[in-house]
């Protein structure tokens, strides 16, 4: 992706303002919106970067990966590791270089976070290498087996926590690191679908075999799918296990992974909005149906069954939201709204 | 697609509904897992915390006032729990949060309650870490590295065995920190553990590893895991002719650990919170009441449950007072109280201090042969 | 089978094998079939045929409603709208086993003459096998030979794998595909229930949760096997089943992890499985 000069001052800019606006928002909402909207609106933002990254293996390149958890779970240790075991070396390292103490905490997160995504993308380059040779439902199978095989590693092996897991990891995560990271995977998705690359991806989507016969190196665009994929995904895991404080090694199974492909679906495959806007709603949906108390997840499940039904192609399908669509739904609508004055 | 919108404001309506506190009930609030994997033990410990609000409005209720349970399910989910905690104490406003089973759903979700300054009592989370988290966070059962000695004091001391094995669940927190405190304490009396093996709990056959076990002659096993897996390691181990007791802890305790095990569980011991066969009148009582209401005999979590939410209410009395601080306090001084779970004292550590009841199958009862207080670890 | 037909990942199948085993036990205390034998209560091998059948029965029933309220609409969706809608059954069925049979385990009845410990095992040189195992062997193989047999000697059997094979040029053959279909939900949801009516029988005791990791390993050990090969199945559980206990029995703690590293081997290897066809793609 080549990034004019106008549009990468743009970039940075517009990043610039909306982490203020979040830091902003995140210190006035959270007194009188209460810890428990707050944490709703912080798991709603690691849903969003957990669904829009599986959006690209799942949406944007048309494979079938069920074990996204697995990759979060990576990224969820590597950066506690950072955080719980380097801590000191990283502050002598502060030290030395004269870093102002408010700035060190959300650098060391910053480090963290890095750390997350190279170990979660490393790990997406093992899952993804299968897919020169499988395809469809078996790969997808390769792949729940890996997010189990990740977790079995996790929760046996002893000297990395076992069945305990991580406790007592410092709470990092504050709403204008969420928001910041929801901005980054969907800017990320956005430019890699109007780009070369993206479009290979759809291609490999649309029917594989032709996209080699017209000379796409598919493997090499499948595998950067996954690395890239599981990089935000690592980036999402760590964002939990510093706002949770624990990491759960047995939470991050099979199931999470549906929930989060689930997300995607519903949203529509292959659309970020959708995924942005389903990965809100149903990080939402449990606690909206906390009325129904004991009913509340079998109500969940028959409202995922009906919606499919419903809206097989999920609420957006293909489609994403623009601002020129936006602006054309309203002339739409305010010329209707004229008209009928006439 | 009009309709769509109409129905999401509904739900943001109910979400918002019921926001604000109430100030004619003295709000508690409760969460655990009452559906998914450990909904069993969540719906346990429901049942005890309800007889006793029961039993307290029926006495007049805390302060003046109705006392009044919100419960929050977790799905036995970590981040979860840490959700409907926030729930409780910021949305529902309630005076203090009885809650979890699993002791890393307690941990993730104590940090709430330490924060917002409201005291939260575990029944059943036996890992020692819970009670750092904060002087809020109180337990009234034991913990796992009591059990753990306790275990061992009683194989050591009182069934004078020299030679154990240990078969603990792998994927378990719980069953790892029991299993290693019963090492620590049976090697310091002067036992061997000659085996240590592991399984995991989505497992159903044991055989590959009882027959390493069996190899190695153990006097006794030990086996610091759930009933569902127990019954069956103990079938097995008794069809490979492994014929030396088994010993363990109070995740045997569960009505269907003899049905499933057949007589191979005859004559085993596990220790316990809680026997209703206990003939003292507090015990007696309660389990009439239980069985009165619920058709049933109450387990060891229903009677944490219920021992909790009355620890709870005492607290409450006693400080005059719905402020956190001033329960909290009330809580820490609790001295000598007659629970149904034994005689509990919260000491200096925010943990009950209480003896623990050793069980042995007999026929189809659990029938109490010891007792181990805390003097006798020491 | 499901997959073979449909090329859809059932993830409710795991579900049903759990209605299957409630089934058999509501069916073993109303028919009073169980009677208390000491300490634990006993069924008697014919009792335990008996409960099979109708576990089959009560099982088919819910396969052929799941496929028609939930798959049938989803038919030409993509297939990744049809797995939700199974993801969703699934969680349906076990949310609502929790409410419906209560969270706590039910005990099953014993095999008359298995609960005394002793006797009850055939010892072949330093190998031990238990009465119920072997009926269970025994059962398993009668319904799976008799599966074969249909599936390969019988008009319906023929068309199921037509169906599999290629579902448009079947059906401008004539064959319907929404009875074959049916046809397939029947059997394999009968199965899927008799299988577990076997694994309460195995452990003595039923859960609505129970059929989580059975469904994920079911399907595991079909695309071992080859999809579209009812013997490569078989021979997939076979693996499997194997190669777990093979691991149980020196590295317990990773035994999980590496059945699907088996797995994921054999694909690499052989991608359509062990005795998997090879798919023709058409450019």
């Amino acid at each position: 992706m080549r990034l004019r000069a106008g549009s990468a001052v743009r970039l940075v800019v517009w990043t610039a303002v909306l982490a203020a606006a979040a830091m902003a928002a995140g210190a006035l909402i959270k007194g009188p919106l209460g810890g428990y909207y707050f944490r709703l609106l912080i798991l709603s933002g690691i849903a969003v970067v957990a669904a829009v990254s599986l959006n690209i293996i799942n949406g944007f390149s048309g494979q079938f990966s069920l074990g996204h958890a697995g990759f979060m779970l990576v990224g969820a240790y590597a950066s506690a590791g950072i955080t719980l075991f380097a801590h000191h070396s990283i502050n002598r390292a502060f030290d030395a270089v004269g870093l102002p103490a408010g700035a060190r905490t959300p650098v060391e997160f910053a480090i963290a976070m890095i750390a997350a995504a190279a170990a979660a993308g490393a790990v997406g380059l093992v899952v993804g290498l299968p897919s020169l040779r499988l395809r469809g439902d078996y790969l997808a199978i390769a792949t729940l087996g890996f997010g189990e095989g990740i977790r079995s590693i996790f929760v046996t092996v002893d000297a990395l926590g076992g069945a305990s897991g991580l406790h007592d990891i410092p709470e990092y995560t504050t709403l204008t690191w969420v928001v910041l990271a929801a901005i980054g995977v969907v800017m990320m998705s956005r430019n890699l679908a109007l780009s070369t690359h993206g479009r290979a991806l759809f291609a490999i989507r649309e029917d594989e075999t032709a996209a080699q016969a017209v000379g796409i190196n598919t493997f090499k665009y499948k595998v950067l799918a996954f690395v890239i994929a599981a990089a935000w995904a690592g980036i999402a895991g760590a964002l939990l296990a510093h706002s949770d404080k624990n990491i759960d090694p047995r939470s991050y199974s099979f199931m999470k992974s549906i929930e989060i492909v689930v997300m995607v679906v519903l949203g529509g495959m292959g659309s970020v909005t959708g995924a942005v806007i389903a990965a809100i709603g149903l990080t939402w949906l449990p606690e909206l149906l906390r009325a129904a108390a004991v009913y509340r997840m079998v109500f969940y499940s028959a409202l995922l069954i009906v919606m499919m039904i419903v809206r097989r192609q999920g609420l957006f399908g293909r489609a994403e939201l623009s601002i020129r669509w936006m602006a054309e739904t309203l002339r739409r609508m305010t010329s209707r709204a004229l008209g009928e004055r006439r | 697609m009009r309709y769509w919108a109409l129905i999401c404001a509904l739900l943001v309506l109910v979400l918002f509904a019921g926001c604000g506190k109430k100030s004619d009930v003295v709000l508690i609030g409760e969460y655990g897992p009452f559906q998914g994997q450990i909904a069993d033990y969540g719906t346990s410990v429901h049942s005890g915390i309800m007889l006793a609000i029961e039993e307290i409005n029926a006495r007049g209720g805390l302060l003046g006032k109705k006392v009044e349970l919100e419960s929050e399910d977790d799905r036995g989910e970590a981040s979860e729990a840490r959700t409907a905690v926030e729930k409780l104490i910021t949305r529902d406003g309630v005076v203090a949060v009885i809650g979890e089973v699993a002791s890393t759903n307690t941990m993730t979700a104590a940090p709430v309650a330490q924060t917002n300054k409201v005291p939260m009592i575990t029944p059943a989370s036996t890992n020692p870490k819970v009670t750092d988290i904060g002087d809020y966070i109180f337990r009234i059962c034991f913990t796992d590295d009591f059990q753990g000695a306790a275990c061992a004091a009683f194989a050591a001391d009182n069934l004078k065995v020299k030679r154990a094995a240990i078969f603990r669940d792998v994927g378990s927190d719980y069953s790892k920190g029991f299993a290693a405190a019963f090492k620590k304490v049976f090697t310091k009396k002067g036992g061997v553990i000659v085996a240590e093996s592991t399984y995991t709990a989505s497992d159903s056959d044991f055989k590959s590893q009882l027959t390493t076990i069996r190899s190695k002659q153990p006097d006794i096993i030990f086996i610091p895991g759930y009933y569902e897996q127990v019954s069956q390691i103990a079938v097995q181990a008794r069809q490979l002719g492994i014929k030396v007791p088994l010993i363990g802890g109070d995740g045997w305790d569960a009505p269907s650990l003899l049905t499933t095990a057949g007589g191979a569980l005859e004559g085993c011991y596990f220790s316990n919170h809680f026997t209703p066969l206990d003939k003292s009148t507090t015990v007696s009582n309660f389990v009439k009441s239980y069985r009165a209401k619920y058709k049933k005999d109450p387990n060891a979590l229903a009677a944490l449950g219920y021992d909790a939410a009355w620890i709870l209410a005492e607290a409450i009395k006693r400080a005059g007072s719905t402020n956190g601080d001033a329960i909290r306090r009330e809580l820490s001084n609790i001295k000598d109280y007659p629970g149904v779970t034994g005689k509990i004292t919260i000491d200096s550590h925010r943990n009950a201090s209480k003896p623990a009841v050793i069980l042995q199958i007999k026929g189809k009862n659990f029938v109490p042969v010891a007792t181990i207080t805390p003097n006798q670890i020491k | 089978m499901v997959y073979g037909v449909l090329r859809l990942i059932n993830f409710a199948h795991g579900d049903v094998y759990m209605v299957g085993a409630f089934i058999g036990f509501y069916s073993s205390r109303w028919l009073r079939l169980t009677y208390t034998n000491g300490q634990v209560n006993e069924i008697t091998p014919a009792g335990m045929l008996l409960i099979i059948a109708i576990a089959m029965l009560g099982a088919a029933l819910l396969g052929v409603l799941i496929e028609r309220i939930a798959y049938r609409p989803l038919r030409r969706a993509p297939r990744l709208a049809a797995l939700i809608t199974a993801i969703g059954v699934s969680m349906l069925l076990e949310y609502g086993g929790q409410i419906v049979f209560g969270t706590t385990k039910k005990d099953y009845p014993w095999l008359a003459g298995t609960a005394q410990l002793t006797g009850t095992v055939q010892s072949f040189g330093g190998i031990s096998i238990d009465k119920v195992d072997v009926m269970i062997l025994i059962v398993a193989a009668v319904l799976v030979t008799a599966l074969h047999l249909f599936v390969q000697h019988t008009k319906p059997g023929r068309a199921m794998r037509a169906v599999s094979f290629d579902m448009e040029t079947a059906s401008l053959m004539g064959i319907n595909p929404d009875s074959i279909i049916s046809l397939t939900f029947i059997i394999g949801s009968a199965f899927a229930g008799a299988a577990g009516v076997l694994e309460g029988m195995r452990n003595h005791y039923v859960e609505p949760l129970m059929g989580l990791t059975a469904g994920i390993k079911a399907f595991v050990a079909a695309v071992v096997g080859g999809i579209g090969s009812i013997p490569g199945a078989a021979l997939g559980g076979m693996a499997i089943g194997l190669c777990e206990e093979a691991v149980r029995a020196f590295y317990p703690q990773i035994t999980d992890a590496m059945v699907f590293g088996l797995l994921i081997l054999i694909l690499l290897v052989k991608p359509t499985g062990i005795l998997g066809g090879g798919t023709v793609e058409k450019v």
